[in-house]
């Protein structure tokens, strides 16, 4: 990296920078801000960056080009604590695929190759082979994730390229590249703002936000009560803890995954503690059985559920779905995704098991309905007034509501895409996210020699749809490895350099 | 890997040729039954490879009709090691019948045991120790070109 170019002044963003959507060198020097040089700068610094990284270092791209910025310390920092509060602890074991490994560019050996090794258990190989027909698929522990990306993390030297901060925005630069304005935590640098300069940037900052259910969020504004209505991922071991000391009813909202496993928690511990809780889970869409439009295109589901192993089709990540929307645009586009998308959960054996006990012992009670609004009733417990399709009201009371929809926010609320969308020439896809094309460049923003890339759920809806996976975000590492080969920023992998990595992978040998 | 069409055909071809022809070099002087001069031997070996790769195609069709059954468009691992039943069955049975004339008569031990150990050896490869070289292949639906 080379040396900063320290100016004299103040160092902020200064009215004539925010104005101007394309910055000169001389207009950032003015500011004051001081500037250091980097060909590719990722922002981030979770999953997405990481991913990315560790695919332009297998690739060749040595630890001094790239710099990754970033509020976390560990790459993982954000999906564990969402996993944790939705009730995956370490031990327990996500809703992945065995070959998705995001500290493994091959995905080869398997996660369950893995854990059949270090558990000494050849039953996981059974259930491997025989999934997802005899079996539930196979899925990795959280715990397994975790520790391999550390040991990846260290491989690839992540942390001698972490640059802690927050950024602000991402302008084109009159040139060629881009500045990015970050925000160093206070005391560690001399002035407000730092700003890089770079050729490439690549955006993978997440999910710009949870959003509530707006009846939810009513209440939660109205009562200013934050403990009683939660969401899922909110950290909400209260509900837990209220529940051991006295019987209770819990309000779950919600057909996904995060349903099931709330759910699974509440019924383990009505077993463990032999607890009284009634739960009733109130779906706005109620599926009974298989649904689709043709014999083509059809899912299984019943009790309230839509079933599915993974949260895209499995095809989506290589097969026939991943290779027929490459080739949609607009509203076609926006139909294919319409189409594979709904909320869904995986059919696991257990948990039918526990649903089913709980609809004959009476106290599991799912419903189709809307809840036009909750109120607090008179001995302060949560009402809920739901209307089913077939136009009967209940009004549930409950002492705890668990929001399990996971309804993602705009992206423009994410000031990082506001800006983009603004200033940076970034305009939306036919479902409302970031365009982006098929080597994942966001469209609109190209600077001279210099690309903009995102990945992540920022980016769905484009030609690609399984974007915020694990896997997804492996594919579109690679889509961008390539391009940047292209580019001649580093030369393309072919089978032999892969081959050596992969050994070097192995041996935990550096890159 | 989640296949597509051309992606099915592609790898059946490629492993085949490398997999199984590497595979039907090693074997075909231990394979049970089977007497003559090696050279023979071979010859036949690499017709039953030849047979596999081109009624493979046809069959190939068939498993990507049969996937869209399926919501998910997937060929769940399993598929992919019983499918040795069914084509085995044709092979065999094409063979003993004389439709495949090119082919001299294989016993059925030195077929059966061939036939098997390159299949089991192509799906090995496929479900993992392909993806070492070829990184963009699982995730172009097996495409290898």
């Amino acid at each position: 990296m080379a040396p900063p170019h320290v100016p004299a002044s103040a160092g902020d963003l200064t009215p004539e920078l925010l104005g101007t959507s394309e910055w000169s060198d001389q207009l950032v020097a003015a500011a004051g801000i001081p500037m250091y040089d980097i060909p590719f700068l990722t922002v981030g610094g979770g999953m997405g960056s990481f991913v990315t990284l560790d695919y332009l270092r297998i690739y060749g791209v040595p630890a001094s080009q790239m710099r990754v910025v970033s509020n976390i310390d560990t790459p993982w920092q954000t999906y564990e604590f969402l996993t944790r509060c939705s009730q995956i602890p370490r031990s327990e074991r996500i809703r992945s695929d065995s070959a998705s490994r995001p500290d493994n560019i091959w995905g080869f050996p398997s996660y369950a190759l893995q854990e059949t090794w270090t558990d000494k258990t050849p039953a996981y190989l059974w259930q491997l082979l025989t999934e997802p027909l005899l079996n539930d698929y196979w899925t990795p522990r959280a715990g397994t994730v975790f520790q391999s990306l550390e040991r990846e993390a260290k491989r690839i030297d992540y942390w001698d390229m972490l640059v802690k901060g927050q950024v602000r925005m991402v302008r084109r630069r009159a040139g060629g590249g881009y500045f990015t304005v970050v925000t160093p935590p206070e005391g560690s640098a001399p002035t407000k703002r730092i700003i890089f300069r770079s050729r490439f940037v690549h955006i993978a900052i997440g999910y710009p936000g949870l959003k509530f259910l707006p009846d939810l969020q009513e209440f939660r504004t109205k009562h200013g009560d934050y403990q009683h209505v939660v969401n899922a991922y909110e950290p909400h071991e209260q509900v837990y803890e209220f529940l051991k000391t006295r019987p209770g009813t819990v309000v779950i909202r919600g057909g996904g995954i995060v349903a099931s496993r709330v759910l699974q928690r509440l019924f383990d511990d009505r077993e463990k503690f032999r607890l009284q809780t009634q739960i009733v889970h109130i779906f706005r869409t109620f599926v009974t059985g298989s649904h689709g439009p043709h014999v083509w295109a059809r899912r299984k589901g019943g009790d309230g559920w839509a079933y599915q192993g993974f949260n895209y089709p499995k095809s989506v990540w290589g097969g026939q779905l991943k290779a027929q929307m490459r080739r949609l645009e607009g509203a076609e586009r926006a139909a294919k995704y319409k189409e594979m998308g709904g909320t869904n959960t995986p059919y696991r054996r257990r948990w039918q098991e526990q649903m089913r006990a709980g609809r004959s012992g009476g106290y599991y009670h799912p419903v189709q309905g809307t809840v036009d609004r909750v109120e607090r009733g008179s001995d302060g417990r949560l009402v809920s007034y739901v209307r089913s399709s077939d136009g009967i009201v209940r009004e549930p009371v409950a002492d705890y509501i668990i929001d399990c929809t996971g309804l993602e926010a705009d992206i423009a609320e994410h000031r990082i895409y506001d800006d983009l969308l603004r200033h940076g020439g970034a305009y939306r896809n036919p479902v409302g996210r970031l365009e982006v094309e098929r080597h994942f460049e966001v469209k609109g923003t190209a600077s001279g020699d210099g690309v903009l890339y995102a990945s992540g759920s920022a980016t769905l809806g484009g030609y690609f749809p399984g974007v915020d996976t694990f896997l997804g975000l492996q594919i579109a590492a690679q889509e961008i490895a390539d391009d940047l080969a292209r580019r001649g920023f580093v030369r393309r992998m072919g089978p032999f350099r892969s081959t050596s990595q992969w050994f070097k992978w192995a041996f935990n040998s550096p890159v | 890997m989640v296949p597509t069409l051309a992606g099915r055909i592609q790898t059946r071809l490629f492993l085949l040729a490398t997999v199984g022809a590497i595979i039907t070099l090693l074997i075909v002087p231990v394979l049970p039954g089977s007497s003559g001069a090696l050279g023979d031997r071979y010859v036949t070996g690499f017709l039953v490879l030849a047979a596999v790769a081109v009624l493979g195609v046809a069959w190939e069709l068939v498993y990507h009709f049969l996937m869209q059954f399926r919501w998910e468009k997937d060929w769940p691992t399993l598929f992919g090691l019983l499918t040795l039943v069914p084509e085995g069955l044709l092979l065999y049975f094409l063979l003993r019948s004389g439709a495949v004339d090119v082919i001299d008569p294989v016993p059925s031990a030195a077929f059966w045991t061939h036939f098997t150990v390159v299949w089991v050896g192509v799906w090995l490869v496929a479900n993992g120790p392909m993806r070492v070289p070829f990184i963009r292949w699982r995730f172009r639906g097996g495409r290898v070109l």
